[in-house]
């Protein structure tokens, strides 16, 4: 996508926007690229290798930290044996369920109530205080979905809001005097323009569903990863906590991914859309 | 006598910063612009040009007076006007083709069509090949080109740019120059174009409105009778060109003054 950005001036001729950078520029890429992969595998194996050596000299004790070699050794069990509760595919099921619908239902109510009260003024400065304080006590919920709502909802909530207020003034009375009705504002320049704001915090809120969903299940659940963990704890199992950690750390991974390539979908209109997430 | 495209009757508008005292932007501004007119509106900056045409567009109701066109007073968002806008006000997430086309889907032709008609104005503005463009792969002359198109697509009988090629290179801006001229010869539309520069003024208009410092009232007004066509680098070489652009310098340059004395008692 960087080509393209670096075509926008002087502009090609039409239809063709493949014009290739100098040789030398590529190869260098491609050698930064893969310096970064090598040292990024490089730091997990001096991590893991350290961590497994620590608790084998008995700097650590693997009561209390665990050891990869056992962690690993638990993931394998637990894939090939099952856990406590039944086979781990139910468990992550389970989890992912609760994740998965309490974050579509924290977006869907989050991006209607952001847009709704980003429109209205008047509403949004009556209802204000009212949001702010149930943003505080929403975590004492003991539904598993529903805690994961709360955290999704306020995120997206208030980066609908945002995105909303955002809009350039002189987009919409652009498409004011083309003759868009209300409506079409809405559709046409304010949901595109906000989707950016939108798609920022559904990296974010994914995340916060997971935990939500883990908390819940930590609270009371006779399913998921949230549960292993908890009886892990309970049978002192300190490389079956990592290995629960573990798990869920890839369907993050996984899940980011997917948010990532919806986003670079949805705003491909976006100077730079397709870039990797940074830290 | 024909009714005017556009009368300004007595208008003024005040703004009620969200801090701060009542600002008046326009204070009794009054005149018209006749169909099919080119009329070019120039003053010193912050003289409540571009306010004017936001009075004109109905984007904006006038504290004071009336503003009526085609003879009717202006109630929100006329029938039959084009705006553009003096920033990009194109559409960054649709393409060129979908940003043409924006205007005739906005008054309920079917997607075909509209899309139909918006690839004849893209080929009338030179843009034809560039359809499935993003503007954040145009060039600023080129995003200036859509936004032409996008507006004269609804094929408005009043068309308001503000300041449009200000932010252009001065040799685009003279080929935009040529080519709106081209454009607005044939479609009858009246035309009230702000802008800062004078050459750009009466080079293009038919008549130039000069506004005082603001809060802005007409100082002069002023009639450009050159032949049309015209080529606005070649027409500024008339003997005609020079001897107008100094009667209106004149009557500018003590506005510019006055607004600059402020600018720089305020900074």
């Amino acid at each position: 996508m960087s080509e393209l950005s670096a075509l926008a001036e002087p502009v090609p001729p039409a239809g063709k926007v493949s014009a290739t950078p100098l040789p030398s520029a590529v190869a260098r890429r491609r050698r930064r690229n893969l310096q970064v992969q090598v040292l990024r595998v490089a730091l997990a194996l001096v991590l893991i290798s350290g961590w497994e050596l620590s608790t084998r000299i008995g700097i650590v004790d693997p009561f209390f930290w665990g050891r990869p070699s056992g962690i690993a050794h638990q993931i394998w069990t637990w894939i090939t044996e099952g856990t406590a509760q039944g086979p781990l595919w139910e468990q992550i099921a389970t989890t992912m369920e609760e994740t998965i619908l309490g974050f579509l239902i924290g977006v869907v109510l989050g991006v209607v109530f952001g847009i709704l009260l980003g429109r209205n003024r008047f509403l949004a400065d009556i209802m204000s205080p009212y949001i702010k304080a149930a943003n505080s006590i929403g975590l004492g919920m003991q539904s598993k979905v529903a805690l994961a709502v709360v955290l999704v909802f306020f995120i997206v909530f208030f980066n609908a809001f945002q995105g909303v207020r955002e809009v350039d003034k002189n987009l919409l009375a652009n498409a004011r005097i083309l003759g868009a009705d209300d409506r079409r504002l809405t559709t046409e320049v304010i949901i595109p323009s906000a989707l950016s704001w939108i798609m920022a915090s559904l990296h974010v809120s994914f995340g916060f569903a997971l935990v939500g969903a883990v908390v819940g299940e930590y609270l009371g659940a006779i399913k998921g990863v949230g549960l292993m963990i908890v009886v892990a704890q309970n049978t002192f199992n300190a490389n079956g906590v990592f290995a629960a950690i573990v798990i869920l750390a890839t369907v993050a991974l996984v899940a980011e991914a997917l948010v990532t390539a919806i986003e670079n979908r949805l705003v491909k209109w976006r100077p730079n859309a397709v870039t990797e997430v940074t830290i | 006598m024909e009714t005017a495209a556009i009368q300004l009757k007595g208008v003024s508008k005040r703004f009620l910063p969200p801090a701060g005292t009542v600002y008046t932007a326009l204070r009794e501004l009054t005149f018209e612009v006749g169909p099919g007119e080119f009329c070019a509106v120039v003053g010193p900056t912050g003289c409540g040009k571009s306010t004017t045409l936001g009075l004109i567009s109905g984007l904006e109701p006038p504290s004071e007076g009336e503003v009526l066109v085609h003879g009717k007073p202006v109630k929100g968002i006329a029938e039959g006007i084009g705006y553009v806008f003096q920033t990009d006000a194109v559409f960054p997430w649709k393409s060129v083709l979908e940003n043409v086309a924006a205007g005739p889907r906005y008054h309920g032709a079917n997607p075909r069509e509209a899309r139909e008609r918006a690839r004849d104005w893209i080929a009338r503005v030179g843009l034809a090949g560039f359809e499935d463009r993003y503007p954040h792969q145009l060039s600023g002359g080129m995003r200036k080109r859509v936004a032409l198109a996008q507006s004269l697509i609804n094929e408005p009988r009043i068309l308001l740019m503000d300041e449009p090629f200000s932010a252009l290179d001065v040799q685009t801006r003279s080929l935009m120059e040529d080519e709106l001229l081209d454009l607005w010869s044939t479609s009858g539309a009246s035309v009230v174009f702000v802008t800062h520069d004078l050459e750009e003024a009466i080079a293009m208009s038919d008549r130039v409105v000069v506004l005082t410092a603001g809060p802005g009232s007409i100082k002069g007004v002023y009639q450009v009778e050159l032949p049309r066509p015209r080529k606005v680098n070649e027409i500024r070489f008339d003997r005609r060109f020079s001897d107008i652009y100094e009667e209106i310098w004149s009557d500018l340059r003590e506005e510019v003054l006055v607004s600059y004395e402020r600018a720089k008692r305020a900074g």
